[in-house]
């Protein structure tokens, strides 16, 4: 008994000090007053608490308005790419229209474009469209690797609802925009969390085209304003940093720690289908 | 049915109302992302700047990148880095799945907790790994020095070999969690029936790993390790935020280097070739990906 739990246990253990380091050196790193950042016995310790780093962060930056705008696009990018997917799964799971093979084909091979290789093109694109350095913009921007994903996800949780329920609407007289809405909606009320939470986190999470289509400091998400202003030459002010990236990734924690149980089953869907 | 039933019905029918609700989806799509893939491609064959449409000009780019040694560095980085990323993710996922997949107290905990890397945003965790192996104040060398492995404080982002390891590793730490996760749920679907079966005939646990578990979970390897692959191989954040690149271009890949020619020095045609070079390996990868998907 005692073997066979030192088996997990040890391994497991080893795991969580590699696997949640870098999230105690975050906590660590903010309490922390700045002398004993530079000097100290023992760094994974703390022995003068402090708030003044995130005090300083909150006043003497812009960092809650980076926080605000992150959250009004991830809320943003979020509503819209859900609902966007929605109906595009709903109508490539269920009408079947001539080319609906083609077009699942291509939403495929669009999710597995990275942005990568796209944010020099499309640079140009947002400058003609007059969307550079606009913070709306990024909405749609996001949306063009979320929908992929989304109606990817969507479209494997659609299939597994049984066609008997909108049969029997449909006998009734049911029109198929009323099907959408009130039979099927409902039912995909879970699938849609799902891509719901994983989009959250997506764009919480994005960086590259928030770095390279927003230039005015009130213009950025936490992520780019922390690491093109915070970081000026080779001055590192760690116990600020430290306290802006532990709380720029509480948002996505509590969002991940409330619905555990659709990202575990989100994760593996998009594994099996 | 009452009034506009007519102009309702037809509005109603499969063909209409599919066309009109893949309508926004295929609009996004085919102005985001077709079009400037297609984009990108003109794009690289021009001599175009920040602020300057400029000239067609064949496969000069590709010519000269192909000859520039910074660019044949971060080509072989490149592979490098995702596939030693790659082989870390897939034996450290599939170990931390074969040790979720047991029962014990505290397994729902620990599955939630060691997903957080995957969960939080790259460029925070990536600033407090930057902090963590910093050249005078790493906490990790200062573990380091108290476990005797090391004499004195490594400069872990200074030296080439040391700055590769280390991204590599911090790589390997953020995509860890969703090979595991893929992996516990292949694990979740393999009958119990297969094991029983096998330990009657006297199988040992490793005969059992090595005759049913590695190989019913062989297809979803496929699928972990090919869309990994691509999103590694086109990896930024991670690189960007802790080496830009350096110590001497030692750390640079596709992206960040097409990033600092295209947005950076605003040689929008020399960056756009860059950008797209990964495009070569990304059929591979996006040909096993298919392969698998439609299998299943």
């Amino acid at each position: 008994m005692t073997v066979r739990n030192l088996r997990i246990y040890a391994p497991l253990a080893l795991y969580g000090i590699f696997l949640l380091l870098p999230f105690y050196w975050m906590i660590v790193t903010t309490f922390k007053s700045s002398a004993e950042l530079l000097n100290t016995p023992n760094p994974f310790l703390i022995f003068h608490f402090t708030l003044s780093h995130i005090t300083d962060l909150l006043t003497q930056t812009q960092y809650g308005r980076w926080f605000a705008n992150t959250l009004f696009i991830s809320v943003g990018a979020t509503v819209l790419s859900v609902f966007i997917s929605y109906i595009a799964a709903y109508a490539i799971i269920r009408l079947r229209f001539p080319g609906w093979q083609a077009v699942s084909t291509a939403i495929f091979l669009a999710y597995i474009v990275p942005p990568a290789i796209l944010f020099i093109p499309l640079a140009t694109v947002i400058i003609q469209l007059h969307w550079f350095d606009q913070l709306w913009a990024l909405i749609p921007i996001y949306a063009t690797f979320l929908v992929p994903f989304c109606t990817w996800l969507l479209i494997g949780f659609l299939k597994t609802v049984p066609r008997e329920l909108e049969e029997a609407a449909r006998v009734d007289g049911a029109s198929n925009v009323a099907i959408l809405w009130k039979i099927i909606f409902p039912i995909a009320v879970p699938g849609l969390i799902s891509a719901a939470i994983f989009s959250f986190t997506l764009s919480w999470n994005e960086y590259l085209y928030a770095l390279v289509y927003m230039s005015s400091s009130g213009n950025k998400t936490v992520s780019v304003g922390m690491t093109t202003e915070l970081i000026r030459g080779d001055v590192f002010q760690w116990g600020q940093l430290m306290a802006g990236a532990l709380i720029g990734v509480l948002p996505a924690v509590l969002v991940y720690f409330f619905f555990v149980e659709y990202y575990v089953a989100g994760l593996s869907g998009s594994v099996k289908e | 049915m009452t009034g506009g039933s007519r102009l309702g019905s037809r509005f109603d029918s499969p063909r209409v109302l599919g066309y009109l609700l893949i309508a926004p989806a295929a609009i996004l799509l085919l102005g985001l992302i077709a079009y400037p893939l297609i984009w990108g491609v003109w794009l690289s064959m021009t001599s175009a700047t920040l602020g300057d449409t400029g000239a067609f000009v064949g496969l000069h780019n590709y010519a000269v990148i192909l000859a520039d040694p910074v660019f044949r560095g971060a080509a072989m980085f490149s592979v490098l880095y995702t596939v030693f990323a790659e082989a870390g993710k897939l034996a450290l996922g599939l170990a931390l799945a074969l040790l979720l997949n047991q029962s014990f107290r505290g397994q729902r905990s620990a599955r939630a907790l060691m997903l957080l890397p995957w969960v939080a945003p790259t460029v925070l965790s990536a600033l407090a790994w930057l902090w963590l192996l910093d050249p005078q104040f790493s906490a990790v060398s200062w573990l380091l020095v108290h476990l005797h492995v090391i004499s004195r404080n490594l400069d872990f982002l200074g030296t080439p070999a040391t700055a590769r390891a280390s991204l590599i590793v911090v790589n390997i730490w953020r995509g860890l969690p969703y090979f595991a996760i893929g992996y516990l749920a292949g694990l979740q679907s393999i009958s119990k029936d297969l094991y029983e079966a096998a330990a009657i005939d006297g199988a040992t646990g490793w005969q059992a790993f090595r005759r049913i578990t590695w190989p019913l979970l062989a297809p979803i390897t496929t699928i972990l390790v090919a869309f990994s692959s691509i999103f590694t191989l086109t990896d930024f954040q991670l690189i960007w935020t802790i080496t830009r690149g350096g110590p001497t271009d030692a750390t640079q890949v596709f992206t960040t280097l097409a990033y600092q020619r295209a947005i950076v020095s605003g040689q929008l045609g020399e960056g756009a070739a860059i950008a797209i070079s990964p495009i070569v390996f990304m059929i591979v990868l996006a040909f096993f990906v298919m392969r698998s998907v439609r299998e299943r």
